[in-house]
């Protein structure tokens, strides 16, 4: 068998212990509700979400007009609720790729190199982790202005540290194996052993991180957007949420309230236990573990 | 005001003699805020597009207004000449002024740290002792079906937001069955005093310091769970066992002396999310706080409010990261403390 | 009456693939002031067994059938309360060099005292002086009382282990490898030091090891194990002068020895059998020299004979 068709085999294996973890099972389910969702948004009987009503039709309670009733500019809550999964989607995966791609970096180079370039960068990592992420995420938010691309910048910036010491540990852990070290032996140079031998040992690592930046990143465009910071034009659940709490009459506006916290809480909560099933899985022993 | 810490450093470090460990943490949690201060100062300089535009979006503000203000904030000087001024302001207190709120920057926030103090010191007091309590629990009884309940209950309370946990209290709690009150910190016009004002007050904070807790609870408990799990395989239980002692003994002195340790430290690096959910607490819920400051700055885009309140929170998190490393070089008896 | 009476003990590890029989009724005696050596290769049930004694069977390992007799009452069938007393004060153990057999947080004098407390009603006081007494027992300073295990040398913490152990004066002590690991001039110490222990507090232990010659100078009574069965129990000397069972022979056989000429080292070709469904007959059978037909059908009673038992057909 060649290299191809054993990782392919691993690759295998891996997704079937996923998915026969309950957790993963489970968290894996909803996310492909949603992501259909967001794929097939035009077609999902949607209307443009930004799309002001009729004065007469603001805050309608649900009807075979507007599924889910109307908001208080007469915004059809269906539509949003449909389209503002591609948002958290988007900016879900987007920061998350960013993130694990910078932070993985930094941590290779850093744990490789080691001596004084593995001091400073992980100094400036320790010091950006010392910062509070939410008044962080608020204040760069805030001075770089609403945009959906400035909220994955800004996510991507507060989270790359976390990724990169992870990874650093992991590298430094990687370096004192011997097989670095016979490869080294035999000549490899600098950059084949990072990219070539230890970089796809930190994969299983990345893969996991990934899992929880998408998490966190999610929850972020939600409360940055909630406090007012999220982009104006694309209408996200969080903005729902912004909107709705400053119109003041949440409380009679259930219809417009419970999609887009049952949505945010429902894509989080199931990353998450997909990101417990993916730690799991990827514990040494947890394959002999399950009789394979 | 960052001479006064100053000199009372100098003070301890020649008096107490603080050695080793302890003045080297010191000493970088000093450095760190020099940093801070420096990274906010870039920040909101740097920022795109002509600073006081940003400060004043509001287009009808005349241009003798904004070049009034200009001056005011020495933005007429160039940028080295602003930093200056700038922590030379620092030092003396002066975090500029309000605008939305028409006062210095100081003192608004300073009126909204007490609230702040209430809820935070209560919800996390309570979350620690029931989510450490619940973990070691769980991690002693691992595997069992009180585990996996415990395990999984907490994984989801980990997982909620805080602001949306917060909505959903709101709404069902304060406004459906109307058992708690719609937000704010005591009754308006109420009149209350003594210990009818203190149970007004703590009908008002249930609901959000609810909120924050669940969380909370849910971090610590899957905490001091995998710590105690990893306790509970190493040779030194084994040990404790075999020297017959009871049960309960070998849970205290043994296995939760030591699951303690990695909890403290990480309560420390937590304390970020601390933050987020003091935040989102106090804005859902109206609560007159600092949290409720940053809603209030963002909404009204009064950048030198957010900006002292940015530098509250981030030198109360080093501040209290580094009380959290000296606790734990004290009950870590690995760690050499003195020289 | 023996101390311990060990009487047909069978213990089993649970695995995906049917039970494993780790142990596979195996019957053995210590008398007082005796000390037995267990020895065999790795896996052969020895740890297992001692570990049994004190009823540390971790899960998945059960005891599924015999009885260990302590001074006539069984410890298998005991009830968790009374095991709990028998252990630290009646029996206790010190087990293989590990780097995290101390509890990383409490003092090595706080280790012993709440050992002795816990057993004895005696005053904070007197079980700290106890506990300073232990510790020159071993040959530690009394006054590293209040040092923490990291700050103690592998040897030193190996020490720590045995005046923990037998600071309640235990009748038994059992020792599972407790100088591997260890470098040769620690060991000699710790031999030693167990040695005049021995005297001083009329000791009697079980020493379990693979290393033939720590087994030669410090016990009495040697056991030999192979496959989670018993293949033969002689007085030291004897056994090592004059091995009867095959695997015996193997085994000293096999040890290089200082003096006389060189000679090639002598290994036992093949792998122990598994454990689980063992395959019939005598467990050695498949790697013995002298196999008959009737050791791959019957499994070889142990018999008494001159102060020893065997178990194989040969000697029959």
């Amino acid at each position: 068998m060649n290299q191809l068709t054993i990782k392919l085999e691993k690759l295998r294996i891996f997704f079937k212990l996923l998915f026969s973890h309950r957790m993963g099972l489970a968290g894996f389910v909803v996310i492909s509700i949603f992501l259909f969702m967001a794929v097939f948004a035009s077609f999902l009987g949607t209307v443009d979400p930004a799309r002001t009503g009729a004065v007469e039709d603001i805050l309608q309670s649900p009807s075979p007009n507007f599924w889910f009733g109307t908001d208080d500019l007469a915004r059809d809550i269906w539509s949003q609720t449909i389209f503002g999964s591609r948002i958290s989607l988007t900016v879900g995966f987007v920061a998350a790729l960013i993130t694990v791609v910078s932070g993985t970096l930094v941590g290779l180079i850093a744990g490789f190199y080691g001596r004084i370039l593995e001091e400073v960068l992980m100094r400036i990592v320790d010091f950006f982790m010392m910062l509070p992420e939410l008044p962080l995420m608020i204040v760069l938010a805030a001075v770089l202005g609403p945009s959906m691309w400035n909220i994955i910048l800004v996510v991507s910036l507060v989270s790359w540290p976390t990724t990169a010491r992870v990874v650093r540990s992991q590298v430094l852990s990687l370096k004192e194996r011997p097989f670095v070290e016979a490869s080294r032996c035999i000549g490899a140079g600098s950059m084949r052993l990072m990219f070539g031998e230890i970089l796809p040992n930190v994969v299983p690592l990345m893969f996991a991180q990934a899992v929880i930046m998408i998490t966190e990143a999610i929850y972020a465009e939600a409360v940055l957007s909630f406090l007012g910071l999220g982009d104006p034009t694309s209408i996200s659940w969080g903005m729902m949420l912004h909107y709705a709490f400053e119109s003041g009459v949440i409380a009679r506006s259930m219809w417009w309230v419970l999609p887009p916290i049952v949505s945010i809480v429902a894509l989080i909560v199931s990353f998450s236990l997909l990101g417990t099933a993916v730690s799991d899985v990827l514990e040494p022993g947890y394959k002999e573990k399950k009789g394979f | 005001m960052l001479l006064v810490p100053l000199r009372s450093l100098i003070i301890g470090v020649f008096i107490l003699g603080l050695k080793g460990f302890i003045l080297r943490k010191v000493v970088a949690a000093c450095l760190t805020i020099v940093a801070i201060v420096c990274v906010n100062f870039v920040i909101f300089r740097m920022a795109p597009g002509d600073p006081v535009r940003i400060m004043f979006r509001d287009p009808r503000v005349s241009a003798e207004k904004l070049e009034e203000m200009k001056q005011t904030f020495g933005l007429d000087k160039p940028l080295s000449g602003q930093f200056v001024a700038y922590v030379k302001g620092m030092a003396r207190g002066d975090l500029g002024q309000s605008f939305s709120h028409r006062r210095p920057v100081l003192e608004v926030i300073a009126a909204k740290i007490p609230a702040t103090l209430l809820l935070v010191v209560t919800a996390l007091i309570i979350a620690v002792f029931l989510g450490v309590a619940l973990g070691a629990l769980s991690g002693w009884k691992s595997g069992t079906r009180l585990d996996t309940f415990i395990l999984t209950a907490s994984l989801t309370m980990y997982s909620i937001p805080t602001f949306a946990l917060g909505i959903i209290l709101l709404l069902v709690f304060a406004y459906h069955i109307a058992i708690f009150p719609l937000g704010g910190i005591a009754t308006p016009a109420s009149l209350y005093e003594g210990a009818e004002l203190v149970w007004d007050v703590l009908w008002h904070l249930f609901l959000p310091a609810l909120s924050i807790v669940i969380w909370y609870v849910g971090e610590y408990v899957l905490l001091t769970r995998s710590s105690m799990i990893e306790v509970m395989g190493q040779e030194y239980i084994t040990t404790a066992y075999s020297k017959g002692l009871k049960k309960f003994r070998i849970l205290k002195n043994h296995a939760l002396r030591n699951a303690l340790l990695p909890v403290v430290t990480i309560t420390g690096v937590n304390l970020g999310f601390a933050v987020a959910g003091v935040i989102e607490a106090e804005t859902v819920f109206s609560w007159p706080g600092v949290g409720r400051l940053v809603y209030d700055a963002v909404s009204h885009r009064d950048y030198p409010l957010l900006q002292g309140v940015f530098l509250l929170f981030a030198f109360s998190v080093v501040l209290a990261n580094l009380v959290i490393d000296l606790i734990y070089g004290y009950i870590d008896p690995r760690i050499k403390v003195s020289g | 009456m023996a101390l311990i009476d060990v009487q047909d003990l069978k213990i089993q590890f649970l695995t995906f693939r049917g039970p494993a029989k780790a142990v596979d009724g195996v019957s053995l005696q210590i008398e007082k002031n005796q000390t037995l050596g267990l020895i065999g290769e790795s896996g052969c049930g020895k740890t297992t067994m001692a570990m049994a004694i004190m009823r540390f069977v971790k899960p998945p390992g059960r005891i599924v059938g015999g009885k260990i007799l302590f001074n006539g009452s069984d410890i298998v069938s005991m009830n968790d309360e009374k095991i709990r007393r028998l252990r630290g004060k009646h029996i206790a153990i010190v087990r293989q060099e590990a780097q995290n057999a101390l509890n990383p947080v409490m003092t090595i004098g706080r280790q012993i005292t709440e050992l002795i407390v816990e057993h004895e009603p005696v005053t904070k006081k007197a079980a700290l002086a106890r506990a300073r007494n232990q510790l020159n027992l071993v040959g530690i300073n009394e006054k590293r009382v209040d040092s923490y295990p990291h700050e103690f040398s592998g040897g030193m913490k190996q020490r720590a282990m045995v005046a923990i152990a037998t600071a309640c004066n235990p009748k038994l002590l059992i020792l599972d490898e407790p100088t591997t690991g260890l470098d040769v001039i620690v060991q000699r110490q710790i031999l030693s030091m167990l040695n005049n222990l021995k005297q001083e507090l009329h000791l009697t232990s079980v020493f379990i090891s693979h290393d033939l010659s720590v087994v030669a100078e410090t016990c009495d009574r040697v056991a030999v194990m192979y496959a989670g069965k018993l293949m033969e129990e002689a007085d030291t000397v004897e056994l090592y002068q004059r091995p009867m069972h095959p695997y015996s022979q193997a085994l000293i056989g096999a040890y290089p020895s200082l003096k006389g000429e060189k000679k090639r080292l002598k290994s036992i070709p093949g792998a122990p059998p598994r454990l689980i469904d063992p395959p019939d007959g005598c467990r050695f059978a498949p790697r013995c020299n002298h196999a008959m037909d009737v050791c791959s059908e019957a499994e070889p009673e142990a018999r008494e004979m001159a102060g020893r038992r065997v178990a194989c057909h040969l000697i029959e």
